[in-house]
């Protein structure tokens, strides 16, 4: 474990209990006795505070393993298009849901999104196929095409959302789609935990595979191939680690953004800075970050809770900003 | 453990760039390999290293095709040094170096501290390579290859944009690698440096080798007028020639 990881473990650490505390109902630490505040506790709070550190832990990782792969600090797995993809499906199940047997109802949701990442995935991984990129004299037609790839899936993914918003078969439904894809975790329970900690734990396995190739990675294509790297194999193990992490995250809470953009930048400056070495901080930080918003947007005096997906847009996109403003000054 | 090249053709962006070309690289010399803008010279290197696809012909290292070599087996026998790489992260010296032991998968201690010591970058190890001189990042980025033990360096202009003093510099370290056995064959502009630093110089013009062999013979005046349209002529004794053009 590097300094990193156990900066950020026992970061978590101590905010896991605190989270578990936090609410509109503050729990004191003594108040640990029968009744309504074990249940709170087991049944609301403990399986939310976990779906934030897997779904936080998810984004972090595909976030490092993203900026390794672009050999750009402002790189972000929804480059992949996977999370677009993913909401397209979950918004696919609000309109299927008249045709959706009763037992399956609860479960349509999830599994619809777990669909769409998985043809996002399909998708991709048949464009990789076709890129030859070791005959062009690197993996460069394919990273940049992979790119373009990512772009395409979400810009058809959104617009075919979008679509699905304006022709949304009635009022309940259309704020239903909407609320949806500002990403919250609110009212999820221990189902959702069982969708997504699986996916998601295979998913960082997948990405920390990568994690050599990717170092390789920074000395440019040709180096990194110079070295040994197979890009096709990189690349489907991207696709693969990405797909589990972000679609696990989306099926079970919406669109949750900037996290795998903000992550790896808390983490770099704690490593020796190489992608093999952010992979798993950079999980642990995400887990603290979505863990932290949600506790906070919990307690938040506002008359109905701020969505965690908008709250984390509005911490992340002033945070893209400094970005680019360190870019342009040459400090990134 | 020669480096083969038989009959080779080389294509990129569906443009051949190599010909037909033979040729039969020894370990323990320094081959160069020169020729004007758009010869093919960087297209020959990748193709040498494995990292270009023969579209016929082939390339063998100790008898075995590179083509069918396992990456990692072709990266622990090859190393590759690209030219002017962009370094992606702002990592430390040391780092940067350890990285050439990728391809073995190992920590290789003893390996990356010869490469820091063959080069004398002992003092800066920790350095962010952002914050070296051109001539530093040259010495680090060939400390990489060297840390990965192989066979054979294959460097792409290592000796561009590099002062005087550097080029000699690190020209020497490149001699102490063949002298110790290794294979090394270096993509060069500079005709002079050719001359007076390489055992066996490959001349290429418009994807064909027009001239291979000791740098006297392969970069004699007639060969310089076909392969650059240049009238010159070489001054001075053998080790310290000067290419001086005109009459």
């Amino acid at each position: 474990m590097n300094r990193a990881s156990l900066i950020f473990a026992v970061l978590l650490a101590l905010l896991v209990p605190v989270s578990l505390l936090a609410g509109r109902v503050w729990i004191a630490p003594t108040d640990f006795g029968p009744g309504n505040t074990l249940l709170i506790l087991a049944e609301l709070r403990l399986p939310r505070a976990v779906l934030a550190v897997v779904i936080g832990a998810g984004l972090g990782a595909a976030g490092a393993a993203m900026q390794g792969y672009l050999r750009n600090p402002l790189a972000d797995p929804g480059l992949f298009g996977i999370a677009p993809m993913a909401a397209l499906g979950a918004v696919a199940s609000f309109w299927l849901g008249p045709a959706i047997p009763p037992a399956w109802a609860g479960w349509s949701l999830p599994l619809m999104a777990l669909a769409g990442a998985g043809l996002g995935m399909a998708c991709l991984a048949l464009i990789a196929g076709r890129t030859s990129s070791d005959a062009a004299g690197g993996a460069g037609g394919g990273m940049a095409l992979f790119t373009l790839a990512g772009l395409m899936l979400a810009s058809l993914a959104g617009a075919l959302t979008a679509l699905a918003i304006t022709l949304a078969p009635n009022p309940f439904a259309l704020s239903e789609i909407v609320l949806w894809l500002n990403g919250a975790l609110t009212d999820r329970s221990w189902r959702e935990v069982a969708i997504a900690a699986p996916l998601t734990l295979a998913g960082i396995a997948v990405l920390m595979l990568a994690a050599r190739s990717l170092d390789a990675l920074t000395l440019g294509e040709e180096a990194a191939r110079s070295m040994g790297l197979e890009p096709r194999r990189l690349l489907a193990l991207l696709v693969v680690g990405v797909g589990l992490t972000v679609g696990a995250g989306v099926a079970v809470a919406g669109i949750i953004g900037f996290v795998g953009l903000i992550v790896p930048h808390l983490v770099r400056p704690l490593t020796n800075r190489l992608p093999s070495s952010l992979i798993v901080p950079s999980a642990l930080a995400g887990a603290c970050l979505v863990l932290a918003a949600d506790s906070i947007v919990r307690v938040l005096p506002l008359v109905t809770e701020l969505r965690l997906g908008i709250a984390l847009s509005l911490i992340g996109a002033p945070f893209f900003g400094w970005l680019l403003l360190q870019m342009r000054r040459g400090r990134l | 453990m020669s480096l083969v090249a038989d009959n080779l053709t080389l294509r990129r962006g569906g443009r051949p760039v190599v010909a037909g070309l033979s040729a039969a690289l020894n370990p323990g010399e320094i081959t160069a390999i020169v020729g004007p803008n758009g010869a093919g010279k960087s297209s020959l290197l990748l193709g040498l290293a494995g990292l270009l696809a023969p579209t016929s012909g082939s390339v063998t290292w100790d008898g075995h095709d590179l083509a069918s070599l396992h990456p990692r087996a072709r990266a622990q026998a090859i190393g590759y040094l690209p030219q002017a790489p962009d370094v992606a992260w702002d990592v430390a010296t040391e780092t940067l170096v350890a990285l050439g032991r990728l391809p073995w998968r190992d920590r290789g201690t003893a390996a990356i501290e010869s490469a820091v010591t063959a080069l004398d970058l002992a003092a800066l190890r920790h350095r962010p390579v952002s914050q070296l001189s051109g001539g530093e990042r040259a010495r680090v980025l060939l400390a990489r290859v060297l840390a990965g033990e192989p066979r054979w360096i294959l460097a792409d202009e290592p000796l561009a944009a590099l002062d005087l003093g550097q080029q000699l510099s690190l020209a020497a370290h490149l001699k102490a690698c063949a002298a110790a056995g290794q294979g090394v064959v270096v993509v060069l502009h500079d005709l002079a440096l050719a001359m007076n630093h390489a055992d066996r110089v490959l001349v290429l013009k418009d994807g064909v080798l027009i001239a291979a062999g000791p740098p006297v013979a392969a970069l004699a005046p007639p060969v310089i007028a076909q392969g650059w349209g240049v009238q010159a002529r070489w001054l001075g004794e053998a080790g310290a020639r000067a290419l001086v053009t005109g009459g």
